[in-house]
């Protein structure tokens, strides 16, 4: 499923909150008229990131729309008028391997240009390639696991885009000093494997590992111990064990933004389903809404149960379809009737599934109680916040209880909890 | 043989003896002296352990109260003035008036006013769906109806309408303890002055958007058009955030903005029905 450019649709919703932090201050007003590439909305705070405008036209309006959270957020609304980017951008497709911004320019670019996770925790890119003082980083690792099942956008992109990719993951080396850096790829993936392989040859310090076919691999932590066999420790983040790691979507975003200075505004969408007609890998402008990804793959079919944001495991069911593309989109999977509808919940039986399901070495059946009676407490001596929610124990459970479900509430009211403690 | 039983009485008894001399040292040395009103306090009160007075159980509450200078913002809504009063009369007290209160569900998105959007089938639970997204309605502020309420609820004082789709407030059996209000994670649900004959009068909706989504949204959302805050002559409308409230207190149940408001968000409980006035065409037709 090569990766189809689509074309520019004839409005855009651009969301101002599409990263982990604060959300980006809108920085033009209603009828202004932008260009491709402008930024629209500055970042706010430390944890903020920039959003830049993706097609040229007119700001029709600046105001809550519902986004893919079912929610209302602050947008900002262009309409379409031709595609006339901004003065300083690299649009050929020509490979540039020399990188010549030092390491502090770098991150400023990256900063600029708005870039994020692309893997889907969408956190800004430019604090991950800050190593702060009194950690060390000796090690880069360039996630190519694909998180979950069903998305094939990574796996395109390891495909059409390898150089790219690799000139990525030299300059998040460059800029965090390291002189070594992993690709993980799991084992079905063989065409992207021989195809890095053979061409990291040509980079410094680059090797592709290799990996055991496993959900979830994906998860920094677990891919870190696959790789290295080093083990990052609860609440500890991979820089505490001397790592970082970055997504292939977002070494080759680093590559656009530092060798091409283009910010961030477009990506790569999987829209698939057993019964969508021509499913496929999509590049869309950020911004674009749903719908035309869905009529791109040939149409919603008539059986349509479910449309999950995201991946199969993690992602969120849409409540409408017009909500726009954001940078933390990865996927839009549309499941027929027959596999949309949970199944009923029954009692728990103890069987102990969900524990030797998680990854994290989490008690899934204990925190779920806990989240469920508001035992908050118990859910944080429990570790809860280490959950990564990737829902293996729900999928693994026999008695189909919804322990991700609460899991999650358990997480973000323990987390809340904890920021509120640390302010006080 | 004799010796030994003997051995066995005399050892006893002195160990027994032992034992009672520690126990009554242990006792004087770390003895509690409380209140004895505290038992007498919280004997009168009802003994729920709802936490609708703010403290954590009834014995709390009543260590408060035997503390307290005055009854001054303490009241137990459960018991109402019936229990405060005999509390009163144990710590020689002036007891407070407190208006009673009941809880009110202010929403009314049922299936026939707000469109359903989408299907819901993960925990039943509000605080999940709240946590997850917009919720199954085209009304990202109204009721979700996964019944948290009526599960805090200790006095069976709510149940969920399958029809309405929303949970309902039996008024003589709300104590207005407040647990409902802190379980609804959309707020949905408010603790009002509690009227003659149980009459309400109160805004119906908590969609904060402006007129033309809420409208949309909802055929019976506050739009915020402030017509009720104009007409109202005893100045309790106020309007924050496109949505009207009506203070209770302040409130003098008139009705001139029930028949104001254009959606029909306000609505009023519990009145006798108006007499229809003779319409004009039936006149003309007699005349005829």
């Amino acid at each position: 499923m090569p990766v189809v450019v689509l074309p520019v649709p004839a409005s855009v919703t651009i969301p101002v909150s599409q990263h982990i932090g604060a959300p980006a201050v809108p920085a033009v007003a209603k009828g202004d008229v932008v260009k491709t590439g402008q930024v629209i909305a500055t970042a706010k705070g430390f944890v903020s990131a920039n959003i830049h405008s993706s097609v040229s036209g007119k700001v029709s309006k600046i105001e809550p729309v519902i986004d893919t959270t079912g929610y209302k957020q602050m947008a900002v609304v262009i309409d379409v008028e031709g595609d006339e980017w901004i003065e300083g951008i690299d649009r050929s497709t020509d490979l540039v391997r020399k990188v010549t911004l030092s390491r502090e320019q770098i991150v400023e670019r990256c900063l600029q240009c708005g870039i994020v996770g692309l893997g889907g925790a969408t956190f800004p890119t430019n604090i991950k390639m800050t190593v702060p003082a009194g950690k060390t980083c000796d090690m880069l690792i360039i996630n190519g696991v694909e998180c979950e099942p069903y998305l094939t956008s990574d796996h395109r992109l390891m495909i059409e885009k390898g150089e790219e990719v690799l000139t990525g993951a030299s300059i998040i080396m460059k800029a965090l000093g390291v002189t070594k850096a992993v690709i993980g790829i799991e084992a079905n993936k063989p065409d992207a494997i021989i195809n890095l392989a053979e061409l990291s040859k040509n980079f410094d310090g680059i090797t592709v590992q290799p990996l055991k076919v496993r959900y979830p691999q994906g998860g920094e932590k677990q891919l870190i111990k696959a790789c290295t066999g080093r083990e990052v420790p609860s609440g500890g983040l991979p820089l505490d064990v001397n790592i970082v790691v970055q997504n292939v979507g977002t070494a080759f975003a680093v590559y656009e933004a530092v060798q091409k200075n283009k910010p961030l505004i477009e990506r790569v969408v999987t829209v698939t389903g057993k019964k969508v007609k021509e499913p496929g890998n999509f590049m869309v402008r950020i911004g674009t809404p749903v719908t035309k990804l869905i009529e791109a793959a040939g149409g919603m079919p008539d059986d349509t149960g479910k449309i999950v944001n995201g991946g199969p495991m993690m992602g969120k069911a849409l409540a409408l379809t017009d909500v726009p593309v954001t940078k933390g989109t990865s996927g839009i999977i549309l499941f027929p009737e027959e596999e949309s509808r949970r199944e009923e919940i029954m009692p728990c039986i103890r069987c102990g599934k969900c524990s030797s399901a998680c990854a994290m070495g989490l008690e899934p059946w204990l925190l779920s109680v806990a989240a469920e009676k508001t035992m908050y407490e118990k859910a944080e001596a429990e570790k809860i916040t280490d959950c990564m929610e990737c829902g293996a124990c729900a999928y693994t459970c026999p008695a189909r209880r919804p322990l991700l479900d609460y899991i999650r509430l358990g997480k973000a009211t323990v987390m809340r909890k904890i920021r509120e403690r640390n302010t006080k | 043989m004799s010796s030994t039983v003997l051995l066995t009485i005399i050892m006893l008894s002195l160990l027994g003896l032992l034992s009672a001399v520690i126990l009554y040292i242990v006792a004087q040395k770390f003895k509690v002296i409380e209140d004895p009103r505290i038992d007498l306090v919280t004997e009168v009160l009802p003994g729920a352990n709802c936490g609708g007075c703010g403290f954590t159980g009834c014995r709390a509450f009543a260590e408060t109260l035997v503390k307290s200078e005055s009854f001054e913002g303490l009241n137990c809504p459960v018991g109402g003035a019936e229990t405060m009063g005999k509390a009163a009369l144990i710590l020689d007290r002036q007891p407070v008036a407190v208006e009673p209160k009941v809880a009110v569900l202010r929403c009314n998105g049922t299936p026939a006013n707000c469109t359903r959007t989408s299907f819901y089938d993960g925990a039943v639970n509000c605080r999940v769906a709240h946590n997850l997204y917009g919720g199954t309605t085209s009304c990202h502020y109204g009721c979700l109806g996964c019944g948290d309420c009526v599960t805090a609820c200790q006095f069976n004082a709510m149940y969920m309408d399958p029809v309405t789709q929303l949970p309902v407030i039996i008024d003589d059996k709300c104590v207005a303890c407040g647990a409902c209000v802190k379980a609804c994670p959309r707020n949905i649900i408010e603790l009002r002055k509690r009227n003659r004959k149980d009459r309400k009068i109160y805004v119906s909706c908590v969609n904060k958007d402006k007129g033309g989504p809420a409208r949309k949204a909802c055929n019976v959302a506050c739009i915020g058009c402030g017509k009720c805050v104009k007409i109202c002559p005893y100045e309790a409308i106020t309007m924050t955030d496109n949505l009207a409230f009506i203070d209770s207190f302040k409130c003098k149940l008139c009705r001139k903005c029930v028949a104001e408001c254009p959606t029909g968000a306000i609505l009023e409980i519990n009145f006798p029905v108006k007499e229809e006035k003779p319409s004009e065409p039936a006149v003309a037709e007699i005349n005829e």
